[in-house]
């Protein structure tokens, strides 16, 4: 890695990608510097497959210049593809080989000596605390198992970037933990991570830079604490004994921050509120006198969530709805 | 890409493939259970109502349910790569520095190997029950040779079949569909003769029936007139069809 800290890992300059009349990207722009997790956060269907993929060789963008560890992924694909490890959305292992079969296997693909193939399976597998079930065929792995013998074989070549697609969707929470610590270790190794996610937590959690991507676009781009401050203060949410109150209640939060926020199904309306002392208190009155009766009260840090709120104006979960309604 | 890699790349796949064929049930009866199951249920069920020109049906059978089977053995091509379509390793292989022919060329030479497995497992047990070759050594060679040749560019096409289809039951139901009338509809089982006249043609032009009739003169050490040369061309051509399609649904990004 001899030139990795002069040049940045990825460099994406307007790249597009149309699927017929889909336009799944739509001019993305981004920068990652070399030895960082760096986050892509959206929800489903938001382009984030897409730009790993592209990333990854696996398809061509429509326009626009995609570069890893320098090398442009379109004319330099081979090249490109001997720096890179990539653990995408499915656990690609295979069911009928062992661990250790699999992960040789994927060794001796990147043209290592049979020798050194074996043994850096072997490394691998103590690392991803897989020794037990070594020389057991994956079809008997747990997802959480898959998933790190999935991990590992991304990083078999020891990638200077490695590309991983929403590498905890469908874990349980507990396996979800144990993978953010191997993805911290890796991490810390020098390896570039670019991750996608729909969890607002885990790009939290693990990436030191974060870029909100919605419809194809970046929206915004930062660290977590720079876009938890876009929201502004903190965020008030309030919980209503029953819908009638919702409505009042919302006029009345209008009042004293931005575009407060409704879920109607929890009956919540919560807002961004400035940091001057006492809001809290006066807000409570004014709803008092509004005659509106507050079941629970939440005066909280933003998460992610709020961030992408105020960003889209749509909470992530109801992004997923209107896909699933686009998709009937 | 030199070519020692794209050996070496190819070589590892096969192996993998390989390995699948020995490790999964459904895998590894499809090449001994079922071969020969076919193999005695046709001589023995249905041999007897059958009329044939050769001294007796098994001798007529064999080469016939021999091409037959490593055909058949296409469905394992276009169902082994529709599965890993579906898994999400032909993503992990696509992201490797490999050959891009390595995944259809380790797949298929597997196919071979395990066509060459079952020839020899079928003219064994067709041995037991009274199958002869009636022709020289090189004949005898050149008979399932023949058979195997010609289930490559089936595989080809079919590897195709599953590199596009959108599922692996689709693959079984595309599959299911063509093969056994192109199977059937052909002179591996009965004399074209013995059908009706309008069906006559059409098992006639059925390339498959020129592969059939190939090693059954082979087999029986007579004259080929033609069948043997008819099957090379369509081999040829089907590989000129096949490559080009599996190429490409192979580079589809999906």
């Amino acid at each position: 890695m001899t030139s990795a800290s002069s040049q940045p890992a990825i460099e994406v300059d307007g790249v597009t990608k149309t699927f017929g009349k889909v336009e799944a990207l739509r001019g993305v722009n981004l920068r990652v510097e070399p030895g960082i997790v760096f986050g892509l956060l959206g929800p489903n269907g938001a382009g984030k497959t897409t730009l790993v993929k592209i990333l990854a060789t696996l398809q061509a963008p429509s326009s626009g210049i995609a570069r890893v560890a320098g090398l442009d992924v379109v004319r330099q694909a081979g090249e490109v593809r001997s720096k890179i490890g990539l653990a995408g959305q499915f656990a690609a292992v295979d069911d009928q080989l062992t661990g250790l079969e699999n992960l040789e296997m994927v060794g001796q693909l990147y043209h290592l000596p049979g020798s050194v193939a074996k043994s850096r399976a072997r490394t691998l597998i103590e690392q991803f605390g897989l020794e037990d079930a070594a020389d057991r065929r994956a079809k008997t792995y747990s997802g959480g198992m898959r998933r790190r013998l999935d991990l590992a074989a991304a990083i078999v070549n020891q990638p200077e970037v490695l590309f991983l697609d929403e590498p905890t969707t469908g874990l349980d929470p507990r396996s979800r933990i144990d993978l953010w610590a191997v993805i911290d270790e890796l991490a810390k190794s020098g390896t570039t991570v670019l991750l996608t996610t729909q969890y607002l937590e885990e790009a939290d959690r693990l990436a030191a830079k974060i870029a909100v991507v919605d419809h194809g676009l970046v929206i915004a781009e930062g660290t977590a604490v720079e876009l938890k401050e876009r929201v502004g203060g903190r965020v008030l949410a309030i919980h209503l004994p029953d819908a009638d109150q919702i409505e009042p209640a919302r006029v009345i939060l209008d009042e004293y921050g931005a575009t407060p926020y409704v879920d109607v199904a929890a009956r919540e309306v919560s807002v961004a509120v400035g940091a001057e002392p006492g809001i809290v208190a006066e807000i409570i009155r004014a709803l008092d006198a509004g005659h509106v009766t507050v079941a629970d009260l939440q005066f909280r840090q933003p998460s992610l969530d709020d961030v992408f709120l105020a960003l889209t104006g749509r909470a992530s979960e109801e992004v997923d709805a209107e896909l699933e309604g686009a998709r009937r | 890409m030199n070519l020692r890699w794209t050996l070496h790349d190819s070589f590892i796949m096969t192996r993998r493939n390989m390995l699948r064929y020995i490790r999964l049930p459904e895998n590894l009866v499809s090449i001994t259970v079922q071969p020969i199951m076919f193999l005695l249920l046709f001589t023995y069920v249905l041999g007897g109502a059958i009329r044939v020109t050769t001294p007796d049906y098994i001798t007529y059978l064999l080469p016939g349910i021999l091409v037959q089977t490593v055909v058949f053995g296409a469905f394992a091509t276009a169902l082994g790569l529709a599965q890993d379509a579906q898994t999400g390793l032909f993503e992990r292989f696509r992201s490797l520095p490999i050959a891009r022919s390595a995944v259809i060329t380790g797949r298929l030479t597997a196919d071979v190997m395990a066509n060459i497995f079952v020839a020899t497992l079928m003219i064994g047990v067709g041995f037991l029950i009274g199958f002869r070759f009636g022709g020289s050594p090189l004949e005898s060679i050149a008979s399932p040779g023949i058979a195997i040749l010609f289930a490559l560019p089936v595989a080809g096409l079919f590897a195709a079949i599953g590199l596009t289809a959108r599922s692996v039951e689709s693959v079984n139901v595309i599959g299911f569909v063509a093969i056994f009338p192109i199977t059937f509809i052909s002179s591996a089982f009965v004399p074209v003769e013995s059908m009706p006249g309008w069906l006559q043609p059409v098992a006639d032009a059925n390339p498959f029936t020129r592969a059939v009739n190939a090693s059954r003169a082979l087999a029986l050490g007579q004259d080929t007139g033609g069948d043997v040369t008819a099957t090379l061309i369509w081999t040829v051509v089907l590989l000129a069809i096949a490559i080009p399609l599996g190429v490409r649904a192979y580079n589809r990004p999906r």
